[in-house]
């Protein structure tokens, strides 16, 4: 296990490496130039400012040079400056990180305790009205574009309750906070709620009509013993993997519902800074990102172990 | 009322100004509250003077001051509306080659320290590119070619000294984009951390996310403002934004942000908000490349103007709500802009369409056009409704004289870049301009060599007309020229101008006292005589 988990570790980081390239060599091959975006706001361009101002950003060195101050300043903790606001790239990205991480966690827990419970109640009531009412329901899901619904979630509150579920200030307590990503959550994690729910439908079904589940009928457990301690454990598997999936696929999601809500995280946020060609704020939220995933990558691996006896990561 | 001479040269301009700066209240202001704005987006910088989008002025224009500054409470700018703000009065020399302005003291800065001549001194030798400090950006230098500099006599009163006589320099300066900077702040530190002399002290700027601006305590206008605060928070969606609106998050739309289809969302759903419609002064209007083919030829470009059908864009578009016009905005609001009934003499401003449109075949058949042979080009515009909407219009009118043309959608943000490069073969763009004053739009747009004429168009004998205009001292004589200059540049294709739009604001019944500004969308922003009656 040890040697597996350095190997895994290693890989992660060979992986990092390569993202990083790719990240910061796209970047720059994308048409557009940072310059000419600053002085779009001005409604015209100087070439010879343009030139001063180039210099200014260090885009004048060559491209591999510039990767190589990037990379070196990471090592050391300095992510460089936002080209755009002016203030350090950390100063920008921090706040807004835990902001996005809230709203996906939430959104998670949302897909997974609507998925899960429903995709076994469907599974169990098979080809009964219930299990018709949740299959339109989880098609509804999965056909539904997040900004389509949450832009009717919006208007609903406001015809419904004179309300607005939308970021405009800092919340002030643990419950603002809920009560204000509650609904964004459920926007956007309806769509990966009705993945869930269909995947562990089918996964149930399948498990269901294995022999073990008929033995342990046979030997006279209770219902729910079998759906639940015999069924449902082994039908999570690729249900984990469809989560951890979805998880990376999130951040997707929230591009769209941040904007919709208006929620100031680093979706929205990395969308903007790539329309302006922030360099600092792009490569570094991307990468961070792809770091996310690639840790959520390896705690599916291990969940898998912890499910599934028979797996096992030898040495 | 006096006239124009009269007024600038014995500054009866002030005593009038003084007058009309009383705000005609009915209630009783109250102090307090914080007055909360959606923002349509993330302003570039918090600097004034190197951003040219109201985008920057709405919710910064609150922190400094100008000189002087149109009536916040008078819709229409003009001359006469100019009121005195760090200057207390003003006078002209007998050649009116010096504009003297007396300034106020006692007045600080938001950091506490005094307010002198040496601060104007640094501000327009910054504009002019004098100072060892240096803008980023400089969109506005051209307003100030005519000042040959900024001197100071003691720390209350600084002369402009003129090359030539100019008497719309005090429009110019009366404007949103004239703000006061001071010496001892950097041009870089203006760009993110403001200080003004305004009623309000800048507190933080988060990109895409919020600005916040706080009461000064000290303001130099005692009693005001009345706001605690003013909050704008960044909405870059339009429709959670106008929800919001209706919800009552916010006290006031993004001004002159909301389209026509929009106001009948909000007087259904908030039908006590109070909204106007006015026109922007930002004109819908065509960028054509003169010197490249097919349209470096003059009769092809002329066949385009009169292929336009100018009401059919405000009737799609505005749903009727808006303005013929050429390059100035048009009367009862614009105060330059040519009469109405000189409009339909020019090419392809005709009431009779078919008859434009039969004309302009008539020119595309002599250069060797028809329905065997079409012209195909690219209309290139930014990648927003604004642009691409008036496009896609355009595209089907060409049609009809024998020109398939293809929308060639541009990335917002490189759209400015890819004009300069004058990278198309027309453009379809809004060209906003801050002052209804003839000077600030026709240096700015159409003068040989200006950095915003995108299309290069250079015209020496209009050059000229544009100084002549500028000296001219009467009114009446200097639109007469005016309109002159209108009429060429229309007969030139320099800028083909499609409409001038309206656009709506609204605000809840508790806000009071502001004013919208019928001929300009970049002025009226100091917001410190306004209130909230909660």
């Amino acid at each position: 296990m040890a040697s597996y988990l350095t190997r895994r570790l290693m890989l992660m980081v060979v992986t990092l490496f390569g993202i990083s390239i790719i990240i910061f060599f796209l970047l720059r091959v994308v048409p557009g130039n940072i310059v000419d975006i600053l002085f779009d706001s001005a409604g015209m361009v100087n070439p010879a400012e343009k030139v001063k101002i180039e210099r200014e950003l260090g885009l004048d060195k060559p491209i591999p040079v510039q990767y190589i101050a990037w990379i070196g300043g990471i090592a050391q903790g300095d992510l460089g400056y936002s080209y755009v606001s002016e203030k350090p790239a950390m100063d920008e990205i921090a706040p807004r990180i835990p902001v996005t991480a809230k709203l996906a966690l939430m959104a998670l827990i949302f897909s997974i305790a609507l998925g899960i419970p429903l995709g076994v109640i469907s599974a169990v009531k098979q080809n009964s009205a219930v299990d018709y009412v949740l299959r339109v329901l989880s098609l509804t899901g999965l056909s539904v574009p997040a900004f389509w619904l949450g832009l009717l979630i919006l208007m609903v509150f406001v015809a419904r309750f004179g309300t607005i579920p939308i970021y405009t200030e800092p919340t002030k307590s643990l419950w603002d906070e809920l009560l204000l990503y509650s609904v964004p959550a459920a926007a956007v994690g309806f769509r990966s709620s009705a993945l869930i729910m269909r995947l562990t439908r089918s996964s149930m079904l399948e498990v269901m009509r294995q022999d073990y589940i008929r033995t342990a009928r046979a030997k006279g457990a209770s219902a729910r013993a079998v759906n639940y301690d015999h069924a449902l454990r082994n039908a999570l598997l690729p249900v984990v993997t469809i989560v951890g999936i979805e998880a990376a696929f999130l951040i997707g999601g929230l591009i769209v519902t941040e904007t919709v809500f208006n929620i100031p995280g680093v979706a929205r946020f990395l969308v903007e800074a790539i329309r302006t060609r922030d360099y600092p704020i792009v490569q570094n939220l991307v990468m961070f990102i792809a770091i996310v995933v690639v840790v959520v990558n390896f705690l599916v691996d291990l969940t898998y172990a912890a499910l599934d006896p028979r797996i096992k990561y030898a040495d | 009322m006096c006239d124009t001479r009269r007024f600038i040269g014995k500054a009866c301009l002030v005593i009038a100004g003084a007058l009309l700066a009383a705000p005609v209240q009915a209630e009783e202001p109250k102090h307090g509250g914080i007055l909360r704005i959606y923002h349509r987006d993330s302003p570039a910088s918090a600097s004034i003077h190197e951003e040219a989008t109201f985008s920057t002025n709405i919710p910064f224009m609150g922190v400094y001051n100008n000189l002087v500054l149109y009536d916040q409470h008078k819709p229409q700018n003009s001359i006469d509306t100019i009121v005195p703000e760090l200057a207390e009065s003003w006078s002209l020399s007998e050649d009116h080659k010096k504009l003297t302005f007396k300034l106020r003291s006692g007045v600080k800065w938001h950091d506490g320290k005094p307010f002198t001549a040496a601060d104007v001194k640094c501000t327009f030798d910054l504009l002019m590119g004098k100072s060892k400090d240096k803008l980023r950006k400089n969109p506005r230098e051209t307003w100030y070619n005519n000042v040959v500099d900024v001197t100071t006599n003691g720390d209350n009163e600084a002369t402009f000294n003129l090359k030539r006589p100019q008497p719309s320099l005090i429009a110019l300066l009366a404007s949103g984009y004239s703000q006061i900077y001071s010496c001892h702040v950097s041009a870089r530190d203006m760009r993110v951390k403001p200080i003004g002399t305004g009623p309000f002290k800048f507190v933080e700027f988060k990109q895409n996310e919020s600005i916040k601006l706080t009461r000064n305590p000290d303001y130099w206008k005692k009693g005001l403002p009345y706001l605690d605060g003013i909050e704008f928070t960044i909405i870059p969606n339009r429709s959670t934004a106008i929800l919001a609106f209706i919800a009552g998050k916010f006290d006031m739309t993004f001004p002159t942000e909301v389209t026509i289809p929009l106001l009948k969302d909000i007087k259904a759903q908030a039908p006590d908000a109070i909204c106007k419609v006015v026109p922007i002064n930002v004109s819908t209007n065509l960028i054509v490349n003169r010197d490249v083919a097919p349209f470096d030829n003059a009769d092809l470009r002329l066949a385009m103007v009169y292929a336009l059908d100018r009401k059919s864009f405000i009737d799609i578009l505005a749903e009727g709500q808006s303005e013929i016009g050429a390059s100035m905005l048009p009367p009862p609001e614009g105060v330059w802009g040519m009469p109405p009934d000189m409009l339909p003499k020019l090419p392809g401003y005709g009431p009779d369409v078919k008859a434009n449109s039969a004309k302009a075949r008539e020119i595309m058949e002599k250069l060797g056009y028809g329905p065997q042979k079409h012209l195909a080009l690219k209309v290139s515009t930014r990648n927003i409704a604004t642009y691409r909407d008036p496009a896609v219009i355009l595209i089907d009118q060409l049609k009809d004289i024998y020109i398939d043309a293809e929308l060639e959608p541009v990335e917002t943000s490189v759209w400015h870049a890819k004009a300069s490069r004058k990278d198309y073969i027309i453009g379809l763009n809004l060209t906003g301009n801050a002052v209804d004053d003839p000077d600030q739009n026709f240096y700015e747009n159409y003068a040989c060599g200006s950095e915003r004429n995108f299309t290069g168009y250079c015209n020496k004998e209009l050059d000229a007309l544009f100084d002549k205009q500028s000296q001219e001292t009467n009114v009446e004589a200097r639109k007469k020229i005016v309109w002159d200059i209108e009429k060429k540049l229309v007969e030139d294709v320099a800028r083909p101008i499609i409409m001038h739009p309206r656009q709506g604001t609204c605000w809840h019944p508790a806000l009071k006292s502001y004013t919208v500004m019928v001929n300009s969308s970049y002025n009226g922003y100091r917001f410190e005589d306004i209130w909230l009656d909660k």
